[in-house]
């Protein structure tokens, strides 16, 4: 039976981990490297590489690391942030990325995701789609969030599919940074009504929000950063505790 | 030991050659004829889409190479859907080591799968040392039904091969190079046939 993931996010920032980190067996609280493959010991089932850097050397500094990951750690890596063009995308996968996210990128010009999808096949095509509610409506924002756009997250997410995506990774802006649990009305409305894997991001706080998002949610995976960047929750806790609520996961 | 993973611009293979490496072996990419034939194994990769893929592979004649080899071969993920007879992605004729035609999952699932699935019904010296019901990583939307060649299987819409075998040709649908530790097994497994 196919597994529910659970899938820990690493900011990066010129090529280092942003955020504080609590690991105390970690040389270098810096480098991803490292922490990707605490995570993957730990447990996770996928890492995302979110790039929050917005220099010139950004591209090359993203391809290194991106080399040096598939360097070291065996489980599948999903590299993001400015990602904009075939380029781009062709870059980090031939230095070892298993899939990239487009966001930003994708709101601009649509074509983008038929363009990538055509290239590199579905399966390496994630789009990334941030929403909040504006009076009752799920309205998809530009820039990291901070930019409302036209478009209503349900229409959005079922164009990006048509396109050819191969995940939607949807955080709810509404449910980030508040760790009250994931927005899982609207996760499980976008997995009725799409046929590609959704994976829940925003608002993870406590074990039993993993286990709702998962039920409830009806979500493919769940996405967090500070509750494992902090200890918050441990990977192989929560992993148990999942399969102990007859969730399908890797142990 | 020399292993060749088969170079024809499909993806993502650089994975495949640091997963080699971590065991302490180093793998060539290559495409030359003569380096595969001398090769102790051959890896055959596979991401994208088969149509495009099957014609990389005939225009470099590496369609007419590998099913001659002797040599222990594996194909991973579409390097294993294209070992087959045909798949029904882009209408495509296949290499035919595999006596199977590769078909696509209904749309009573997600399409694709993604992600930690089992394998079970393990038969073969590729899976020394794994459990029935290992999780593995796989990431796909045609698959290869059971058939003579099956040697593991996994559920997702149906039952179908997880991987393949006949003689010295193998197939796995899942990727042993992103499948943590256990896939780090089944390539160590491959290495030593």
């Amino acid at each position: 039976m196919l597994a529910k993931r659970i899938i820990p996010c690493l900011d990066i920032k010129d090529g280092r981990t942003v955020k504080g980190i609590n690991f105390v067996d970690l040389r270098d609280a810096g480098d991803p490297v490292e922490l990707a493959e605490i995570y993957s010991r730990e447990g996770a089932d996928e890492l995302v590489f979110l790039d929050i850097s917005a220099t010139e050397q950004k591209r090359k500094t993203l391809a290194d690391l991106v080399y040096r990951v598939a360097e070291k750690v065996n489980i599948p890596f999903t590299v993001g942030g400015g990602i904009s063009s075939l380029e781009d995308v062709d870059v980090l996968l031939h230095n070892g990325a298993d899939k990239v996210s487009i966001n930003s990128s994708a709101i601009r010009n649509p074509q983008l995701i038929n363009d990538l999808t055509a290239k590199f096949g579905s399966q390496c095509i994630v789009v990334a789609i941030d929403a909040k509610q504006i009076q009752g409506k799920w309205i998809v924002h530009l820039v990291g969030g901070k930019v409302p756009t036209e478009l209503d997250l349900f229409d959005w997410a079922k164009e990006v599919a048509k396109r050819g995506a191969g995940e939607i990774l949807f955080t709810s802006m509404d449910n980030d940074g508040t760790k009250d649990g994931f927005a899982n009305k609207a996760l499980s409305r976008l997995s009725e009504e799409l046929n590609i894997p959704i994976i829940a991001s925003g608002g993870a706080g406590s074990v039993q929000h993993f286990i709702d998002t998962f039920k409830e949610g009806k979500a493919d995976a769940a996405l967090a950063a500070s509750v494992f960047h902090f200890k918050e929750i441990e990977i192989n806790d929560l992993k148990e505790n999942l399969k102990n609520s007859g969730i399908p996961i890797r142990i | 030991m020399k292993v060749v993973i088969i170079n024809y611009d499909a993806g993502n293979i650089q994975s495949i050659k640091f997963a080699i490496q971590r065991l302490g072996y180093e793998a060539t990419l290559s495409r030359d004829v003569d380096e595969i034939l001398n090769a102790d194994k051959v890896i055959f990769p596979g991401v994208g889409e088969a149509s495009s893929a099957m014609r990389k592979l005939k225009s470099s004649g590496l369609d007419k190479l590998i099913p001659r080899l002797a040599q222990p071969v594996l194909g991973i993920c579409l390097g294993m859907q294209l070992m087959c007879n045909s798949t029904e992605e882009g209408n495509t004729k296949g290499l035919g080591i595999f006596d199977v035609d590769v078909i696509r999952f209904s749309k009573q699932v997600k399409i694709p799968q993604v992600g930690w699935n089992q394998i079970s019904n393990l038969k073969s010296d590729l899976f020394d040392g794994i459990v029935e019901q290992e999780y593995i990583y796989s990431v796909h939307s045609f698959y290869a039904p059971l058939c003579a060649a099956t040697i593991a299987e996994s559920l997702y819409d149906v039952t179908y091969s997880a991987a393949l075998q006949k003689q010295n040709f193998y197939g796995t649908q899942f990727h042993p190079e992103k499948s943590s530790t256990k896939g780090a097994q089944i390539l160590l497994n491959f290495l030593g046939l």
